[in-house]
């Protein structure tokens, strides 16, 4: 049938009377009213997939549970998951989509601090709210971003004050070259020299890089009593399999990694890391009642090898601190959500923790463990809760 | 700086040079025969990492008392799938691209990125263990304070080996004379009856099985993700266009000096210093020798 200009008039007359007509005949946003938006916005393709990927799946855990039980205010949650595909550009751009077109409550998202920078100015101006489950370098508190793994300071401070209590006083500083290893080593510098001991080479190696042998010899000459690791991603796997080959390991080197969790250990080989010390906010290894019963959803839900490690944990809180502020403040609108955070508590796998009263960040535990032979991490220390201080004086 | 470091550190050299021309014979063979550059060199590399990741599976499951030789299978198997897949890739995609050094970059880099993708869908995006076996474990210690891993000693016989089977294949059989007469020129090697044809797929056969062998032998230093071959590739086109693109005795020698530099620089600087000065340093020399420090001397 040929459109005529009378029956497009006619059927676009109609379809505008019938959008005029809609609050009239329908309750007003009833239908809406049922649901609340949450985007998820973490890499699923490319370089970072790698590590981002799961913590999707411990979100999507949270999310499930949540609706199972009644969802947020009455309304349950309707998930929109975007791939942020390792490139901040593209993270820039979802969250414009999500907060503009879909109209989420919240995001949980980001796991590079660049994807974070890029997202930030997005969040902000169309005043979002961002829930960033990776632990970071700090020195940023965006009022649009809520920050749930720790801060560079909860667990470098606390990891180099161990390590010289017990492991020795002369460290080798190691790690990628990027912001969050240099501002880590930043802090664990004077940290060092507070504590007595000194720092006897500091070395920072291109990211990706897989050639080890000169840096293991540098290290093998100056004979450090502790390496303190901050190096990420696929290098490790050459880096554990290289000091093992070069004749270093868990027996006789205390190494810690800021940056090395349960989940990295089938790659690198659980041989080559067995007694290296790991030092993060959550093990999966941990007792307690919250974080079995979450570790067993998880597994029940994913597969039992699957494993959990620190920013999965993070992820998965993330998504109930959203929905308890959410609940506290009776409302969805970013403002009321933010206020509400301040001081919130809750009974996570990791254990009690609770936002600090202004700056966004919680309250965390430092842990430390050594990795044993089936790839889980042996907590050996845990210290009290630690002031979240993205601003830390240096 | 005591002597054992010394020693060590020499010995790091050889074996970074022994790698570094493991990663790029096949490319060098390939970009030097057919002028394609191949962007996707580092994805197979990555696909024989993944069939040696395999093959250790299948050893563990079914065979747990042969795992110690799983490797050399692993290495056979791991030459075998990328030579198919090579001469697969040749016949129905690069064949098309002949003449257009561009458009094969292009198309080349999206089968690299096509290639990591289909990676991640079907070993997931984490690294894959690959264990070593015990006799490649550890190190050899000739004095207390020296210690030489087994696995680089490993990987220098591999490349030794490789690198003479190779040299044997080019220099003293038949097909290496049609594949060199193709090298020097096309045209007049078609004249007096050549298939060139089958010579380019053959060549880019062995090209791409011989990535296949690199990643299987480098699983033993390195990682094996689906990104696994972005970590080799930059390092592989800096050694065969420093060598100069035609010619194996220039790889060898191009991986050689960028080797010594890199193992000696890291040892004095940062990583990163390092990296930057050894890429400085071949800018300076591709300027003064634009075809590189091998340039074969042909008429075109």
């Amino acid at each position: 049938m040929p459109i005529t200009r009378r029956a497009f008039l006619k059927s676009s007359g109609g379809a505008a009377a019938a959008t005029l007509a809609a609050p009239y005949i329908w309750p007003r946003g009833a239908w809406a009213q049922s649901t609340v938006k949450v985007g998820i916005l973490h890499s699923l393709t490319g370089t970072i997939a790698i590590a981002e990927a799961s913590v999707v799946d411990a979100e999507k855990l949270a999310i499930e549970e949540i609706n199972a039980s009644g969802g947020v205010n009455g309304r349950k949650i309707e998930v929109i998951v975007e791939d942020g595909a390792s490139d901040w550009p593209t993270f820039a751009e979802k969250a414009r989509k999500l907060l503009d077109r879909d109209k989420v409550a919240a995001i949980m998202g980001c796991y590079t601090s660049a994807s974070r920078k890029a997202t930030l100015p997005v969040v902000e101006r169309s005043k979002g709210l961002l829930y960033y489950p990776t632990y970071y370098e700090g020195l940023e508190m965006s009022p649009n971003i809520m920050y749930t793994a720790q801060e560079a300071t909860q667990s470098v401070i606390a990891a180099v004050n161990w390590l010289a209590q017990n492991k020795g006083k002369s460290f080798y500083l190691i790690g990628s070259d990027y912001i969050w290893p240099r501002t880590t080593n930043k802090i664990a510098k004077p940290t060092i020299e507070k504590a007595g001991g000194k720092v006897l080479g500091e070395d920072y190696i291109p990211l990706g890089n897989v050639e080890f042998a000169s840096v293991i010899n540098k290290i093998k000459a100056q004979k450090p009593e502790v390496i303190l690791s901050t190096v990420v991603g696929g290098s490790n796997v050459a880096f554990y399999k290289q000091l093992q080959a070069a004749g270093l390991n868990g027996k006789n080197q205390a190494l810690l990694a800021l940056a090395v969790s349960e989940e990295e250990a089938s790659g690198i080989g659980t041989e080559n890391l067995e007694g290296f010390l790991s030092c993060m906010g959550y093990f999966q290894s941990l007792k307690g009642s919250p974080n079995e019963k979450f570790v067993k959803a998880f597994k029940a839900k994913y597969g039992a090898n699957r494993v959990v490690g620190d920013t999965l944990e993070c992820g998965y809180i993330s998504v109930y601190l959203w929905k308890m502020a959410a609940e506290k403040a009776k409302s969805f609108e970013v403002p009321a959500v933010v206020a509400a955070s301040s001081e919130l508590e809750i009974d996570a796998p990791e254990g009690k923790v609770k936002f600090h009263k202004a700056n966004h960040h919680l309250w965390k535990h430092a842990r430390i463990g050594a990795f044993r032979k089936d790839g889980q991490i042996e907590m050996i220390y845990e210290s009290p809760l630690i002031e979240p201080n993205p601003f830390p004086k240096i | 700086m005591s002597l054992d470091i010394v020693v060590m550190q020499a010995f790091n050299g050889l074996s970074l040079f022994t790698v570094l021309a493991l990663m790029a014979l096949g490319l060098a063979i390939v970009f030097g025969l057919m002028g394609v550059i191949n962007m996707a060199h580092g994805e197979l590399m990555a696909m024989g990492a993944y069939t040696t990741y395999l093959t250790a599976v299948i050893f563990e499951r079914f065979m747990p008392g042969l795992l110690g030789i799983y490797l050399l299978v692993a290495i056979v198997l791991a030459f075998a799938v990328t030579f198919l897949f090579g001469l697969a890739l040749e016949r129905s995609f690069i064949r098309f691209l002949y003449n257009r050094p561009l458009d094969t970059m292009l198309a080349t880099w999206g089968l690299s990125l096509i290639l990591q993708q289909t990676f991640r869908s079907l070993f997931g995006p984490r690294e894959v263990g690959v264990p070593s076996p015990q006799w490649l474990s550890g190190a050899w210690q000739p004095s207390p304070g020296l210690s030489i891993p087994l696995s680089r000693l490993f990987i220098i016989g591999l490349t030794v080996l490789v690198g003479l089977a190779l040299y044997a294949l080019l220099y003293r059989t038949r097909w290496g004379l049609r594949i060199r007469a193709v090298t020097q020129n096309r045209a007049m090697s078609g004249a007096v009856g050549i298939d060139t044809a089958r010579v380019d797929a053959m060549t880019f056969a062995i090209g791409s099985g011989l990535a296949g062998i690199a990643g299987s032998a480098l699983t033993m230093l390195a990682s094996t993700g689906p990104v696994t071959g972005q970590q080799y590739i930059v390092d592989t086109f800096i050694v065969v266009v420093f060598g100069g693109v035609e010619s194996l005795l220039g790889t060898f020698s191009a991986a050689f000096m960028i080797a010594q530099m890199q193992s000696w620089l890291e040892f004095t600087m940062t990583g990163s210093m390092a990296k930057a000065t050894i890429l400085l340093c071949v800018i300076v020399a591709l300027y003064f020798r634009p075809a590189g420090l091998f340039a074969l001397k042909v008429r075109r």
